[in-house]
């Protein structure tokens, strides 16, 4: 099987981040790292071809600082990795990304492409499935198994309340990985030495420009949240906090 | 004629999802503010009486999209059918509500439409005949103002809790419910199977009248004995954010969050959890909220009602003395 894996970098779960001054995107020069969905599909992906053969190929969207998300991927063990390189990539919204990916590819074969069912930044859950769209393939999202069938795979859907479902289609196909879905392996010594001699090829913007229109959805105004709740800060040594804590526990929120 | 809002509802086996309501109360806020007119849409298979459920809100009229190819959830069925509808009724907006099922083929349909979905919306503004939607980015770190750069249809998805369900107004009399023909070119590729659930959850956390609940701030699986302690020591149960469970640290059946159980106790005390929208939404019904995290700018502490900013492993150990103390002395 031949898997394409998409892969983004987005900021560090506990970067501090702040606005730019335009007041519609956050400033650069935070520290990044793999989507988390992400990193579960890559995961995915290297095992099916542990089991089937094949071939694992990484893609991202971004600066020239994603290219670290592709040089993990490659240290785990994909084979070779593809960079749409530049920054006008951040800011292309889901329809624009996928439109980006597929001209990015358009001369290739794959059985499958992978990604996290959403990312930490935009978090708008779509990338995969307008993918799957744009190339005319069948797509399944937050999947938890997949296994190969004679004629095509099954996989396992994670639905809301607890309640899963297996769902049979034909290659090829598109689908979104759910966190969680196995073990993340980490990148061995030999693997990050094998990974500077694997190929990797860029993708300047201007290749894939013509396939590109003004987004549809635009950000008119980022912030920070306004907050709908009063919250009282406990302040304090950890034992006074712990003694207000229990004087609201007890005398405010009844629950002791 | 007035430009149109179109609502999917959702339905499983005739039974209408929650959201549906929710995304219904969205629509007539808008409406209330734009002068458009609202109308619903109820696709699936024998759904005539859940097209009369929903025709008792106010509504101009209930599209009914029945097919036998819509029993069963699949996207091919599913963006064919909406795609005709949405094709011939020209709405200005298409309001979903999130679901796992919603976020499965609003993006597929709207691509054939050649238009987007901001999805995950918890919120909207109207002001200077402009209509923007509330969407929070950076898992909650900030919110977004999100507008539409084509013309219509527009589609945006809500979030579950963004509005309230017992808002959705009632009709002074049943609206129309105009049946919507559908065909379709080709059998839908994927074929799903039943739905089912795993094991049995042991536990039934959405009784549980105190929670502490765990997030990555836990930094180690042996240190979930600290947050039990507490738990043992409150009368209350153990749960987590989604990363605890995947890493195996608690079994999956004390998840929080859009992906597990949906909770509204008295207490929810969240340790070492920044507060992903997916965790949040499954939690925001506690009465009370006390937030312990050492990320003064955590998510988590814009809807706590008693924020503490530190280290967890500092304030826990004399926190369950005290509780101890507390007990004891009643």
């Amino acid at each position: 099987m031949k898997i394409l894996v998409c892969m983004k970098q987005v900021p560090q779960k506990d970067a501090p981040l702040k606005l730019n001054e335009s007041g519609q995107w956050i400033r650069e020069g935070v520290s990044y790292e793999v989507n988390e969905p992400d990193a579960y599909a890559l995961e995915e992906a290297l095992r099916q071809k542990e089991k089937h053969g094949g071939e694992v190929v990484a893609i991202t969207s971004g600066p020239a600082r994603a290219q670290q998300v592709l040089r993990e991927a490659l240290a785990k063990g994909a084979d070779r990795a593809i960079h749409l390189e530049d920054d006008a990539f951040v800011a292309l919204d889901a329809l624009n990304t996928a439109r980006a990916i597929a001209a990015a590819i358009k001369d290739e074969q794959f059985d499958l492409i992978f990604t996290g069912l959403q990312s930490d930044d935009y978090g708008f859950a779509q990338t995969g499935v307008v993918l799957a769209e744009l190339l005319g393939w069948p797509h399944a999202t937050i999947i938890m198994h997949l296994e190969k069938s004679e004629t095509g795979i099954r996989v396992k859907r994670e639905l809301e309340a607890g309640f899963f479902q297996y769902v049979n289609m034909p290659l090829p196909a598109v689908l979104t990985i759910q966190s969680g879905i196995n073990k993340l392996r980490y990148a061995t010594l030999i693997g990050i030495k094998q990974a500077k001699n694997k190929p990797l090829r860029k993708v300047a913007l201007a290749e894939v420009q013509s396939a590109l229109t003004p987004n549809l959805q635009k950000i008119e105004r980022l912030y920070v949240p306004q907050k709908t709740k009063k919250t009282e800060t406990l302040e304090g040594s950890p034992s006074d906090i712990a003694k207000k804590l229990v004087d609201k526990l007890r005398n405010e929120l009844h629950v002791l | 004629m007035p430009d149109t809002i179109l609502v999917i509802v959702e339905q499983q086996q005739g039974k209408l999802n929650r959201v549906s309501w929710e995304t219904i109360a969205a629509a007539q806020a808008i409406a209330a503010d734009t002068g458009w007119a609202v109308e619903a849409a109820v696709a699936g298979h024998n759904i005539a009486a859940a097209a009369v459920e929903v025709a008792g809100k106010k509504l101009r009229k209930v599209h009914a999209v029945d097919a036998p190819q819509l029993d069963r959830y699949t996207p091919d069925a599913f963006a064919a059918a909406l795609q005709q509808l949405i094709a011939a009724k020209q709405p200005k907006l298409v309001l979903l509500p999130h679901t796992y099922q919603v976020r499965d083929f609003a993006p597929k349909l709207a691509t054939r439409l050649g238009r987007c979905v901001i999805s995950d919306c918890t919120g909207y503004k109207h002001d200077a005949a402009k209509l923007l939607f509330t969407r929070q980015m950076f898992q909650g770190k900030f919110s977004a103002d999100v507008g539409f750069g084509s013309d219509g249809p527009w589609m945006a998805t809500f979030q579950n809790g963004a509005f309230r369900g017992d808002q959705a107004e009632p009709g002074t009399a049943a609206a129309p419910v105009e049946s919507f023909a559908v065909t379709f070119d080709a059998a839908a590729r994927n074929q799903p199977e039943d739905w089912f659930k795993e094991a049995k959850q042991a536990v039934d956390l959405t009784q549980a009248e105190i929670i502490v609940s765990v997030g990555r701030g836990i930094k180690e699986q042996k240190n979930i004995e600290l947050a039990q302690q507490l738990a043992t020591a409150l009368g209350g149960e153990i749960a987590a954010s989604r990363p605890i469970c995947d890493n195996g640290w608690l079994p999956m059946d004390r998840q929080i969050g859009s992906s597990g159980q949906t909770v509204s106790p008295k207490l929810y005390l969240a340790l070492g959890i920044s507060g992903a929208i997916q965790h949040i939404v499954g939690m925001k019904g506690a009465r009370a909220v006390v937030a312990i995290n050492k990320d003064s700018e955590a998510p988590i502490f814009e809807i706590a009602d008693v924020a503490v900013v530190g280290n967890l492993f500092d304030i826990v150990p004399p926190l369950i003395e005290e509780i101890k103390k507390a007990k004891a002395g009643s």
